[in-house]
């Protein structure tokens, strides 16, 4: 392992993270709802008509958020080992259909299930860690990049 | 609840959320297929982002359960752990999980669209076949 201090944002991350703390801790002192996306996107598409409301709010606030700092919108890069449109399908297939299987994701599980001190969430935390480590591992070996 | 609370709150937290996951990075496949890089050229930050949110948050969760009756925890059973994985090699294949994925695609990021569209199909599979069971637990 060679840590990439070139890439290392320690401030913005921090801060950033911070944010999304923030913004978790509004939602649930606010509405004692869970600000999970995979679980918040995952119910409007089930067609779930208890809590749509609440929902679309908060998706409506989350997609104005790269509009709403001028400089901000499209600012998205390319991932280090980019895959074919096809992969990148499958890619968003098996996380939504994980995700909902799981019940969480990164924001679920990760930020609100540990903040909770959920045993639950620290499993799902340690499994989607673990394979998507596996999964670029396995990818930056198919590019032949050296380690 | 009041309506403006039921509305307004949701809002607020759902652009504060967003403006995180971009602040933070989480937003850059490039920069979250980094951090799963642990074998190679490993980009720490993501780990920094964890950290913050659940600094922020922890305390307050705990203030939470303490001041409403606790949900309590499930189980751990076997969905959890195969959607779990199955969510990790989704993530690590494109550099996206679900709320940055969704805030690219506003932005205007094509991969980030594509990938959202057929996360939302897999989720929909997902609730038809799979979660429904779940909902008991």
């Amino acid at each position: 392992m060679t840590i990439d201090w070139a890439q290392f944002t320690p401030m913005a991350s921090l801060g950033g993270g911070a944010l999304i703390g923030l913004a978790a801790a509004i939602l649930v002192i606010g509405t004692r709802r869970i600000a999970g996306i995979s679980g918040i996107f995952g119910e409007v598409l089930n067609g779930a008509r208890d809590g749509l409301g609440w929902r679309l709010a908060f998706l409506a606030g989350l997609l104005a958020a790269p509009w709403v700092v001028p400089g901000l919108a499209g600012a998205t890069g390319e991932a280090r080992f980019p895959v074919s449109w096809p992969l990148l399908l499958v890619a968003g297939l098996l996380t939504g259909y994980g995700t909902r299987i799981a019940r969480g994701c990164t924001s679920g599980h990760g930020v609100c299930g540990l903040s909770r001190l959920s045993p639950r969430s620290l499993v799902a935390v340690l499994c989607f860690m673990a394979s998507g480590m596996v999964t670029v591992t396995v990818l930056r070996v198919l590019s032949g990049e050296a380690a | 609840m009041s309506r403006l609370v039921g509305w307004v709150v949701p809002l607020v937290a759902g652009l504060l959320f967003g403006l995180g996951l971009i602040v933070s990075g989480m937003m850059d496949p490039a920069k979250v297929q980094a951090f799963l890089d642990v074998g190679g050229r490993w980009d720490p930050s993501l780990a920094l982002v964890m950290g913050g949110a659940i600094a922020v948050a922890l305390p307050v969760f705990q203030l939470a359960r303490r001041r409403h009756p606790a949900v309590p925890h499930g189980p751990v059973e076997g969905r959890l752990i195969v959607g779990s994985v199955l969510f990790g090699i989704g993530w690590g294949l494109s550099g996206y999980c679900p709320g940055p994925a969704l805030v690219a695609a506003s932005a205007g990021s094509a991969e980030a669209l594509g990938y959202g569209v057929a996360m939302g199909l897999g989720m929909v599979i997902g609730n038809r076949f799979g979660a429904l069971d779940l909902q008991r637990t």
